[in-house]
């Protein structure tokens, strides 16, 4: 049956004065919503199979096109939204758990904006970045609890680090969710910039081995694609425990995704469903993470820090703790808005907490354990721009994972339907005919230009503090007032309010 | 000398290389709206071939030897010795088509919008700057250079 009861969402608005029946739009919707008709000689659009990516709006050279919120709504209800009620008829029509793509959308606190910085007037001097060295390089992995100096160097050898030349770097997105053009866009801004990408849970293609001194390969629950020489290939290797956008479940990817490119990289059969089991099955304790810590450390002969990525949820500052005893170098941690390719979205919409508040919880933790300087932080789930990243860094934070913010450089409308695998942009598909749109080239100028823009503003926002190193302003949350705010929500933030 | 180039890889098989040659080879080059809605629409110089997900833009290689100069019945079709553009002087033109059955490329296309004549790419020649299609082409799959 074909009948459906929900009104569609989005309405596909042309503008007959217009449109020139080109068929651009027609060419460029894998949803199938423009078509040419012969018997009238224009092109038409259904919006029933609309998904609001806005493909054809951009690319229609008319600008004849928009697409529009369906003003047709149900009768109004405080209670129940279109939004409950679409998801009720979705589900009683097909008896499956509802999926979505990205982060949530709902309307929850967003703590960087309740955060305000400081900057220097009279009694210090601001800096002006364009005139004097400012200075962004990051080390990540774990740092000794005294430095021994001997003949003007260093008598013992550091751990492992990482050398970013900016605090940012590119969040695990496996190949597989996203395209390979996609992973090599990435990969190049990371080696342009300075910095990092990571493989996400689904191996290292061989055509990016080339990229290893900016790459972080993962270690998922799945295990797909490990091997002695993709633990090898990358700079630091990541255990991923969960992620924020679906915390406490492994990641799914349907079989349609995996082609033979995907198949050969995780070692899977082709069109086989790569669905990642909920916890690792060797770890069910700090105990056991240690074990595989340093399973993986020997494998690749104690070279390469080793991250543990968790979603922030209720325990994070203790689980940070336990993470940190079991000899991680890194502890990623993944905020409840964090992105994905494909979530239950009952998951993504209410399970997890802020990372602007775990962020600050387990820095504090760790501080007060006298630990912090065993592992690095980094955090990520919705850092939006520059000003963000400033006040993580100022939370607490030694670098920021971004994934969402690259994917929109690359072109990404958000419109959430990564797990349907027809991504019209080219990034969240590995259909032939649609991982074409995004150009490598383009992809990786634009993500470079963004972090290069970012680490501008960055020195904008340090200057303005009189701090001429990104170092000096880690953990320093006297530059950061509350706005807005509880006294609890002050008390774990560990700001005090504007005007004090 | 500079010809158009195709990155089959990466092109996304919008046509809009062929909207913005009607255009600019149309009475309205500034003015996409009137190139399609007024006067005779002329028919795009550069042809996307597509078989999915294979896809790219064809146009004329203003081949040295060109053989449509040579199969030209009135001399219409010409190679500019200096620019090497291989171009038609529609108005010498008769629309024999003997030059469409000469083209190894098959990058020569009947216009009959307005007078009879064989259509092809002129790399924009009337204007100094980059073909508009490479100009226009939103995932840079046409490239304008000299190899």
């Amino acid at each position: 049956m074909n009948f459906n009861m929900a009104v569609p969402e989005f309405l596909i608005e042309r503008k007959k004065e217009r449109c020139i029946d080109c068929k651009v739009c027609i060419t460029q919707c894998a949803n199938e919503c423009h078509s040419f008709d012969i018997d009238e000689g224009r092109v038409v659009s259904d919006e029933t199979a609309c998904v609001n990516c806005q493909r054809c709006v951009v690319f229609c050279p008319t600008r004849a096109l928009s697409v529009v919120n369906n003003p047709q709504q149900y009768k109004n209800n405080a209670n129940w939204t279109a939004f409950d009620i679409n998801t009720i008829y979705k589900q009683a029509a097909t008896g499956g758990i509802l999926l979505t793509g990205m982060g949530t959308d709902r309307n929850y606190p967003i703590y960087w904006d309740h955060l305000l910085l400081n900057a220097s007037q009279v009694t210090n001097p601001s800096i002006d970045p364009l005139r004097e060295p400012m200075e962004l390089k990051t080390f990540l992995g774990r740092k000794p609890e005294k430095l021994v100096v001997k003949d003007g160097k260093l008598a013992e050898k550091l751990p492992p680090q990482l050398e970013l030349e900016v605090p940012i770097m590119f969040s695990a997105m496996s190949f597989g969710s996203i395209s390979l053009n996609a992973h090599k866009s990435l990969a190049r801004a990371a080696e342009e910039v300075g910095t990092f990408y990571n493989t996400g849970e689904g191996g290292l293609h061989r055509d990016l081995y080339g990229y290893g001194n900016n790459t972080i390969v993962q270690v998922a629950s799945g295990r797909f694609g490990v091997h002695q020489e993709y633990l090898n290939a990358g700079k630091a290797i990541e255990i991923k425990i969960g992620q924020g956008a679906k915390p406490g479940i492994g990641g799914h990817l349907p079989g349609e995704k995996v082609g033979l490119e995907v198949s050969l990289t995780r070692m899977i059969p082709q069109g086989s469903d790569a669905i990642s089991p909920a916890p690792h099955h060797d770890i069910y304790s700090i105990e056991d993470l240690r074990q595989l810590i340093f399973s993986l450390k020997e494998a690749t002969n104690y070279e390469k820090p080793v991250s543990v990525k968790i979603a922030a949820v209720h325990n994070v500052a203790a689980i940070a703790s336990g993470i940190a005893r079991a000899g991680a170098d890194i502890i990623a941690i993944d905020g409840f808005k964090g992105g994905t390719g494909a979530t239950p979205l009952r998951t993504r919409d209410s399970v997890g907490i802020p990372v602007e508040l775990a962020l600050a919880a387990v820095d504090s933790r760790l501080r007060e354990e006298g630990i912090r300087n065993q592992v690095s932080l980094v955090v990520g789930g919705t850092v939006r721009n520059s000003s963000d990243i400033v006040k993580a860094i100022a939370l607490g934070a030694d670098a920021v994972y971004i994934a969402t913010s690259a994917l929109l450089a690359l072109g990404c409308h958000l419109c959430q339907k990564c797990y349907t695998g027809k991504c019209n942009w080219g990034i969240a598909t590995q259909n032939p005919n649609l991982i074409k749109r995004l150009n490598p080239d383009i992809g990786a100028k634009r993500a470079a230009n963004l972090l290069k823009a970012w680490a501008h503003e960055i020195k904008e926002l340090l200057g303005g503090m009189g701090i001429n190193a990104l170092e000096s302003l880690r953990g320093n949350r006297l530059m950061l007032r509350g706005i807005g705010l509880s006294q609890k929500e002050l008390e774990i933030l560990g700001v005090v309010h504007a005007g004090e | 000398m500079k010809k158009v180039y195709a990155k089959e890889e990466v092109c996304v098989g919008c046509r809009l290389c062929e909207v913005h040659c009607i255009v600019a080879h149309s009475e309205y080059p500034n003015d996409i709206i009137k190139a399609f809605k007024k006067g005779n629409r002329p028919v795009a110089r550069v042809l996307v071939e597509e078989n999915k997900p294979v896809s790219f833009a064809l146009q004329c290689r203003h081949c040295e030897d060109a053989p449509c100069t040579k199969s030209c019945i009135t001399g219409a079709m010409q190679r500019n010795s200096e620019t090497g553009i291989v171009y038609n002087q529609e108005e010498r033109c008769v629309g024999c088509w003997t030059c469409i059955l000469a083209c190894p490329f098959g990058a020569i296309r009947r216009d009959e919008s307005g007078k009879k004549a064989a259509s092809k790419c002129d790399l924009c020649s009337s204007n100094d700057e980059v073909p508009a299609c490479v100009a226009n082409c939103p995932n840079e799959a046409l490239s304008f250079e000299e190899r």
